[in-house]
């Protein structure tokens, strides 16, 4: 008989903790399964899988820990997927949720292909009624849908920054979980790792991001980018524009082509507001930009614009900031 | 090299109509004027620059509407030699499942060294197809990739696959499924020449008989989630506009971020 657990994917960071998605995803997984009367487990597939197991554990009552030499040297996703799919084979939960970032969108797509499992993706929101009930903000935020499962089984894809990660009130237990098979899709070998320059946390992460566009004027001006980055403890992105003139590295891109984030706060400095790179930051909690010219569409839908020079204001920004900061 | 590149026809988000159809909450495809996926372009671009450096050619592959040829064209005049549209009635409405099942099979028949996919749509936005297919032809599955190096005498693909620290070098036998992204340059225009040449460049069109699909049920029928409601979010509160001079702007921006307890 099926079982009708509900599973999260724990994914691991470079350095082998967890990923901060997947303690978003455990901390929504356990609030669902509450409500639905359904058991949580983790599943971490790992080389090492141990540290990472045991900061799931802390979110969710049961953790499966599956040791996966491949991982260490060759691309996780594929990997991941299959070991993923082989146990829900074997035990039979009902659902998977995972993060809708790069490794999560990975593994779903494996996941799916495998399992035959349908996915929802994106959550912007997961609620329980029979079943996972799960919004989506689509047309850059203009709607939200609300979308269900045909059947009793299914992958879940949530957005990073939809819940804030809180730890259970006693943390569960980590068990050694088996691996099953052979790994029948082909290897990719990892034949370097490269680390780039100045890459901070990732932005879908973050809870403040600060943001700048063509009105930056180039990398020089990302400097006080950077800084009131810096002071309010937030990350850096910038808009198609800026990455296009090699201001910034592509991995901070903010819109259609790039990440689609939810923090608590976008600042934007020198950023029109363009429906390209709107789609990827309105749902933010808050939006202060500012611009030169009142007539941007960002002044539209920003909760405070400041109409100013952002070589006066921002500067000014980081002054107070910092004043305030002692 | 033979490449072959995945393109979607989606609305074009520069349009702002995008909608949802009234009775059945499917994307209203008829509404809005459709356009190549802004990161099915980067594959395709990243495509026509390794035939270039290589020799081979590049061919598309597309499941869309009845109205996709029009938009494929726009990909063959950057310089696609020829393309495969699956278009189906039984399709409309297909998941991702569907999706990555219908092409799979749609590739199954084709002679390829590489397939380019873009990293996600503009209107789904779901990012799951590609490792799908992949999984479903055994290919090996090289995602988000900054750079890609074929050395086609060793039959090898050397991909920048971009990591939240920086990237890391996949290498991986062909033929082999990339995911593109931005990072590999800017799409070309098309020239007078190109669309002069697309216009009569083939088009093929097969239906869902056509298509090798082994895998399981598709298309709408099939789907395996449905939208079962839509509803504008709550719309943000009106926009406070500060003039004040800088440092007294300034202050007033930090009043405001204490308030909303985010500093």
């Amino acid at each position: 008989m099926p079982g009708d657990a509900i599973w999260v994917h724990g994914e691991l960071a470079a350095d082998g903790s967890l990923a901060k998605i997947s303690t978003e995803v455990a901390t929504l997984a356990r609030t669902v399964g509450e409500t639905a009367g359904r058991q949580v487990v983790g599943v971490v597939v790992g080389a090492d899988p141990a540290a990472a197991a045991a900061e799931l554990a802390r979110f969710v009552p049961r953790v499966l820990a599956l040791t996966e030499p491949a991982t260490a040297d060759h691309a996780a996703g594929t990997i991941v997927g299959q070991r993923l799919a082989g146990l829900i084979e074997r035990e039979q939960p009902a659902f998977l949720l995972t993060g809708a970032g790069p490794e999560g969108r990975d593994v779903a797509g494996v996941v799916s292909a495998l399992t035959g499992w349908g996915v929802l993706v994106n959550a912007v929101g997961v609620t329980w009624d029979d079943g996972p009930v799960v919004q989506m903000s689509v047309f850059g935020g203009k709607l939200t849908t609300t979308s269900r499962l045909t059947e009793e089984r299914g992958i879940v894809t949530v957005r990073p920054n939809v819940v804030t990660a809180e730890p259970a009130a006693a943390p569960g237990s980590v068990e050694a979980g088996n691996i099953f098979g052979e790994l029948d899709l082909p290897l990719v070998r990892i034949v370097d790792r490269v680390e780039a320059a100045g890459v901070a946390a990732p932005i879908e992460e973050a809870r403040i991001i600060v943001a700048g566009g063509r009105g930056v004027g180039g990398p020089d001006g990302f400097k006080v980018v950077n800084d009131l980055a810096e002071a309010l403890g937030g990350a850096v992105g910038a808009t198609r524009a800026a990455v296009d003139s090699g201001w910034i590295p592509y991995a901070q891109q903010i819109g259609q082509t790039g990440k689609i984030v939810k923090p608590a706060l976008y600042l934007a400095l020198g950023i029109s507001g363009a429906i390209q790179h709107k789609v990827g930051m309105q749902t933010a909690g808050t939006i202060v930009a500012i611009n030169r010219d009142p007539d941007a569409p960002i002044a539209e839908f920003a909760d405070v614009v400041v109409i100013g020079d952002l070589f006066e204001v921002a500067p000014a920004l980081l002054a107070a900031l910092r004043a305030r900061a002692g | 090299m033979r490449i072959v590149v995945l393109v979607k026809p989606v609305p074009d988000t520069a349009s702002g109509g995008e909608r949802l159809r009234p009775d059945d909450w499917r994307l209203d495809r008829a509404a809005i004027p459709a356009v190549v996926n802004a990161n099915d372009e980067y594959a395709l671009e990243a495509a026509l620059k390794l035939a270039e450096a290589h020799g081979g050619e590049v061919v598309l592959v597309s499941m869309a509407g009845p109205g996709a040829p029009e938009t494929m064209r726009k990909a063959l005049a950057m310089g696609a030699a020829s393309g495969t549209l699956v278009t189906d009635e039984q399709l409309g409405g297909s998941d991702t499942l569907s999706t990555a099942r219908v092409l799979a099979g749609a590739l199954a028949d084709m002679e390829y060294d590489l397939v380019l996919a873009g990293a996600d749509s503009s209107d789904g936005g779901a990012g799951v197809v590609p490792a799908g297919i992949a999984t479903l032809l055994g290919l090996p599955y090289l995602s988000y990739a900054a750079k890609i190096e074929p050395d086609p005498a060793a039959r090898t693909v050397r991909v920048h696959r971009i990591s939240p620290t920086g990237y890391e070098v996949l290498e991986a036998p062909l033929p082999a499924l990339i995911v593109a992204t931005q990072a590999l340059g800017e799409p070309r225009y098309p020239s007078l020449k190109g669309i002069m040449a697309a216009r009569s460049k083939t088009l093929e069109t097969k239906t869902l008989v056509d298509v090798a699909v082994g895998a399981g049920p598709v298309g709408g029928a099939a789907a395996t989630s449905r939208v079962v409601g839509s509803e504008a979010p709550s719309p943000r509160a009106a926009t406070r506009v500060i003039r004040e001079p800088a440092d007294e702007a300034a202050r007033l921006v930090v009043e405001f971020l204490a308030e909303r307890r985010i500093i």
